[in-house]
């Protein structure tokens, strides 16, 4: 075969490819960082080079160190059940005992299909105070004697935030556990049954070690995504709880560009942004490598 | 003596670990009544009143169905955002599909120069958060003059970097590269391969890419909500998270109403398609893992 000719069909197969990534996802990558270092004003429609004072101006605002301790409490109290829950899950589901596990899992995974929009606007009705459907639940089961201002309760409005992603991301978390469990070997188990491991010490000196690495990429992605969450934040509560509690860092980014038009001063933001999530994820990945040696 | 004592022991243990399966069934029970409330909270509340939403919890299906329609009606038009979301969906699925699947051939059965480190690099932006690019992306548009046209939520699938990297996965290991070689010997023309040989050979692949194509596009809402601005032409997820800040007072009923029109396709294409949505999960989880 003419390898040459051939080639060049490669070349004119991902053409169309390349081209739309180097238009709409590179290039606005670059010229984000352009743009990060000049001051745009809106109505003349001209840019002037600031150098590095969107960035200063970015670091010395408490609004934005805010907005980061915001995504990192909705982050910690979305990833900490949503692990706790699903690990939980996988290890029953993992039991040969049970039925209809197909079903199960299928109900698990509906609510990642739905827009993170709609669930914000689902979360905000169903946590409405006074009269949304927790608070009438449980004033009417008597477990409240007063209905609960979620809203306007800063850690509360946060903590309805973590529930929602927890909500609609745990059974994403379920299969990559459930594929790490099916690496481990039956002859694993057997040998410890053998010895005379019973259940609880056959999950936590054999499973739990041996899902270290799947538990890592979890985390990763985890903190790639999750301290990107904008959407839900967005909607809950229509974005007016109480001084700004579930306004996250992209949120943040977004306002200061697109409600405020100052351009500059948002890709900024969101190379900052970009800054964190890789210092948190670099800082997961040498926790785990200095704690897989020991 | 000691067999009946034995059998004792065992009705024991037996009850107990029918007990403690018992338990478990329950936790997992209750998770997927946790799944499902919602749902039941936005189809309950979507027949009734106001004034019944926000002063009791009640199981029991209202008589205002039609009445909180009309009002949401009065204030968006909810099917012209279904049916624009829709068409954008199917259109911007076949595109990411044909091009995809025709950069995947081109990186699985290929020989090319820069084949690796253009591979690699794709993996790389692929990890970059998305919000990176979000405002140089908006300034490129809106000095394109495109703001306010379909294009910028259109041409961007064309790179689908996920799907490239799923379709050279299965071409990899699901098509031998004898066939393309006896199709080249028989003078079959390199598009020509590609369109009767490569894509009907995908089918399984095409399918499970594109109900997660679908449900992305249906779901999109950063790019639509910055792009589009004219009423007529918004998408659906814009139009309804435009419900709630357009206007001060909360019309519960009508905004349950506008949810439930949006889950509602998503609902039928799972009950169809969750097998390949999960296969196609467990794929990726398997890969990585």
């Amino acid at each position: 075969m003419n390898i040459r000719r051939r080639q060049k069909w490669a070349y004119l197969f991902i053409l169309p490819f390349f081209a739309s990534f180097f238009t709409f996802g590179i290039y606005p990558i670059f010229y984000s960082l352009a743009i990060s270092f000049n001051d745009y004003a809106p109505l003349s429609q001209i840019s002037t080079w600031v150098g590095f004072s969107n960035y200063s101006r970015l670091i010395s605002s408490d609004f934005f160190w805010e907005s980061v301790l915001n995504t990192i409490e909705i982050w910690i109290m979305s990833i900490v059940p949503q692990l706790t829950i699903a690990l939980i899950l996988s290890l029953i589901l993992n039991e040969r005992w049970v039925k209809g596990k197909n079903a199960l899992r299928s109900i698990y995974y509906f609510p990642n299909l739905i827009t993170p929009i709609t669930i914000g606007m689902l979360f905000t009705l169903i946590f409405g105070h006074p009269g949304g459907a927790i608070n009438n639940l449980f004033t009417g089961l008597g477990l409240m004697s007063e209905p609960v201002n979620f809203q306007d309760t800063p850690w509360l409005a946060k903590a309805v935030g973590g529930i929602a992603i927890c909500w609609q991301n745990f059974d994403y978390n379920i299969i990559f556990i459930t594929a790490g469990l099916h690496s481990v070997s039956e002859d694993v188990y057997e040998a410890a049954e053998v010895d005379g491991a019973n259940a609880f010490q056959r999950t936590t000196k054999i499973t739990l070690p041996l899902l270290r690495p799947i538990m890592l990429y979890i985390m990763i992605t985890s903190i790639i995504g999750g301290l990107q969450i904008f959407d839900i934040p967005k909607m809950l509560f229509g974005g007016n709880s109480l001084g700004y509690s579930t306004r996250t860092m992209v949120l943040y980014m977004y306002q200061a560009a697109f409600d405020n038009w100052q351009f500059g001063y948002g890709a900024a933001t969101a190379y900052t942004i970009a800054m964190i999530i890789g210092a948190f994820s670099l800082v997961t990945i040498v926790y785990n490598a200095t704690k897989g040696k020991k | 003596m000691t067999d009946r004592q034995s059998l004792r022991m065992n009705t024991a243990a037996r009850t107990k670990r029918t007990l403690s399966h018992m338990l478990l069934y329950l936790v997992l029970i209750c998770v997927a009544a946790t799944c499902f409330f919602p749902f039941l909270a936005m189809l309950i509340g979507s027949t009734q009143d106001n004034l019944t939403i926000t002063t009791k919890f009640s199981l029991i299906p209202g008589t205002k169905f039609s009445a909180n329609y009309e009002r949401m009606m009065q204030n968006k038009d909810i099917w012209r955002g279904f049916f624009n979301s829709l068409w954008l969906a199917v259109l911007n699925t076949c595109i990411c599909l044909y091009f995809s699947a025709l950069t995947g051939y081109a990186f699985s059965k290929f020989n090319f120069r820069g084949r690796g480190p253009l591979f690699a690099f794709i993996l790389v932006v692929m990890m970059l958060p998305g919000q990176l690019g979000v405002i140089g992306f908006y300034r490129e548009i809106s000095n394109l003059r495109l703001l306010n046209t379909y294009w910028p939520l259109i041409l961007p699938t064309v790179s689908n970097c996920f799907a490239v990297f799923f379709f050279k996965q299965y071409l990899d290991g699901g098509l031998p590269n004898e066939m393309i070689e006896a199709a080249l010997i028989d003078g079959c023309g390199e598009i020509m391969i590609y369109h009767r040989i490569v894509l009907p050979c995908m089918g399984a692949a095409l399918v499970t890419q594109g109900v997660m194509s679908f449900i992305g596009s249906w779901n999109s809402y950063l790019n639509p909500l910055l792009v589009l601005n004219e009423q007529k032409k918004l998408t659906l997820p814009v139009l309804l998270a435009s419900i709630k800040s357009g206007n001060g007072a909360s019309d519960y009923g009508a905004q349950y109403v506008g949810i439930l029109i949006s889950v509602f396709p998503l609902v039928i294409l799972f009950s169809f398609a969750n097998k390949v949505i999960m296969e196609k999960i467990s794929i990726g989880a398997a890969v990585k893992g």
